[in-house]
């Protein structure tokens, strides 16, 4: 089973996670920025940020064969922060560089209009860097969150076809697919979603324009969630091309909106002998 | 001198325009995508030989680079008319634990500007992270009795934890001929 997760912020994962997600199949990963568990004093915090998911995180992915993009942005839940909105000037640099493939996570967290105000700013910026948006869809009052970000996109110059809405449920998707958007579960241990629910969704809803993340972050979270949704999917009846198209094909497609997604060869550091990370690991996995 | 004779006509053509034209900054930052990823640093390279910035445009394409561009500044210091001034940036990447920056970090510019003790501690951590230190420019040069000794306490703790000695550190001792041999365990 080959498996790129579209979510999953690895800046909080050990090294043992990457081992297992390679062995349970992920070969490939969009990490988006977030938030560091703790609220940032100043967007210096962000460079550093964009730092490690430009240089260090595709480092020690690619050294279990991963390869590793990601999604940049001023997450909504910083963007109420004055201290922090302005990272937003500094974006557009960063948005050209290679390994950006969308722009994200960005949307709702507590819908005020400084959220308002962040999100139509960067789906302008995703339009302008020629690059898909990963939205997602707020914890708290998720159904109105959903229509107030609908709204903020159809006024945007980004199509509906290169956006994905993120943190879908029973409750919102149907609302969602009528929007033309990309459709993400995000399946978690105890919140969100889970693999049974997922896949009822996509026995109803069927597998266009899907995708499945285990997002997995500083709290219970499980990065191997997306192995787990596929194991179930098989369990379910569905085939193992069924399984391909929802892991594997629906992201490369949506983030290969962007241009920049480099999967054939995959970036992996001249492994010399062992490197830091690897030291004491077999070599060349 | 680094330049690219495999690089496609498509790819020379691009890269002939955007040179020393205004707006090569931006370009450098997208040529993997013109050029093909394989010839990214020769192509950033040689845009930063036309344009011939100075220490300060140098840090902020560093500072504000994913790690592929900073590879590329590291190894265009050499080939640019610069003294010291560019020595913060090759301190930061020894810093790091990439071991692309670091292999980088030590071309001749590293050799002819860094400070002796620095730069021993450098050639130790390639040895230490298994970059190859044939890589590091004017070794053979710059190797001194200090740095024999820390490549013989190195073997020492290796050899007592029941790890192999890197065939490296061999190389750094053969390389100053005064110097005891190491005694393995
Ligand atoms: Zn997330």
């Amino acid at each position: 089973m080959r498996i790129f997760d579209p979510h999953i912020h690895m800046s909080s994962r050990t090294t043992d996670d990457y081992e297992r997600m390679r062995a349970s199949g992920v070969t490939a990963l969009v990490e988006p920025s977030f938030w560091l568990g703790q609220p940032r004093t100043s967007a210096a915090s962000f460079v550093d940020h964009f730092d490690a998911l430009l240089g260090w995180e595709p480092y020690r992915a690619a050294q279990y064969g991963i390869a590793h993009h990601c999604a940049l942005a001023l997450n909504p839940k910083e963007a109420n922060d004055p201290r922090c909105t302005p990272i937003l000037k500094e974006l557009p640099r960063y948005l050209e560089k290679d390994s950006v493939v969308a722009v994200g996570e960005i949307g709702y967290d507590s819908i005020t209009p400084a959220e308002d105000e962040a999100l139509a700013a960067q789906l302008e910026l995703a339009a302008r860097h020629g690059l898909p948006a990963l939205v997602h869809t707020p914890h708290r009052d998720k159904l109105a969150g959903l229509e107030r970000t609908l709204a903020v996109l159809a006024e945007s110059e980004l199509p509906p076809e290169r956006v994905v809405l993120d943190h879908l449920n029973e409750t919102t998707v149907d609302r969602a697919a009528d929007s033309g958007c990309w459709l993400a579960f995000s399946v978690y241990p105890d919140t969100k979603m889970d693999e049974a629910r997922t896949v009822a969704v996509l026995r109803r809803l069927g597998l266009d324009r899907m995708l499945v993340n285990s997002a997995a972050d500083w709290g219970k979270s499980d990065p191997l969630k997306t192995r787990k949704v596929g194991d179930a999917m098989l369990a379910a009846g569905f085939g193992e091309d069924d399984v391909d198209r929802v892991l594997w094909r629906n992201p490369v497609e949506f983030y290969g909106l962007s241009g920049r997604l480099d999967l054939g060869e995959r970036e992996r550091p001249e492994l010399f002998e062992g490197n830091s990370i690897a030291r004491g690991a077999p070599a060349g996995r | 001198m680094l330049t690219d004779p495999d690089l496609t006509p498509e790819g020379r053509a691009w890269l002939d325009g955007v040179a020393g034209a205004e707006g090569w900054e931006t370009a450098f930052t997208a040529a993997g995508r013109h050029v093909g990823r394989d010839h990214a640093d020769a192509a950033r390279v040689e845009l930063l030989r036309v344009a011939r910035p100075d220490a300060e445009t140098l840090t902020r394409l560093y500072q504000r680079g994913d790690a592929a561009e900073r590879r590329a500044v590291l190894l265009a210091l050499p080939e640019l008319p610069l003294g010291p001034e560019a020595l913060p940036l090759v301190e930061d990447a020894l810093r790091a634990n990439d071991a692309r920056l670091i292999a980088a970090a030590l071309g001749p510019y590293a050799a002819r500007h860094l400070d002796q003790h620095l730069w021993r501690h450098a050639v130790l951590k390639c040895v230490f992270i298994g970059v190859p230190i044939h890589e590091v420019a004017g070794l053979a040069d710059r190797a001194d009795i200090e740095l024999a000794r820390m490549a013989r306490d190195f073997a020492a703790e290796r050899a007592a934890a029941g790890r192999p000695v890197p065939d490296d550190v061999r190389h750094i001792l053969s390389l100053v001929p005064d110097f005891p041999p190491v005694q393995e365990a």
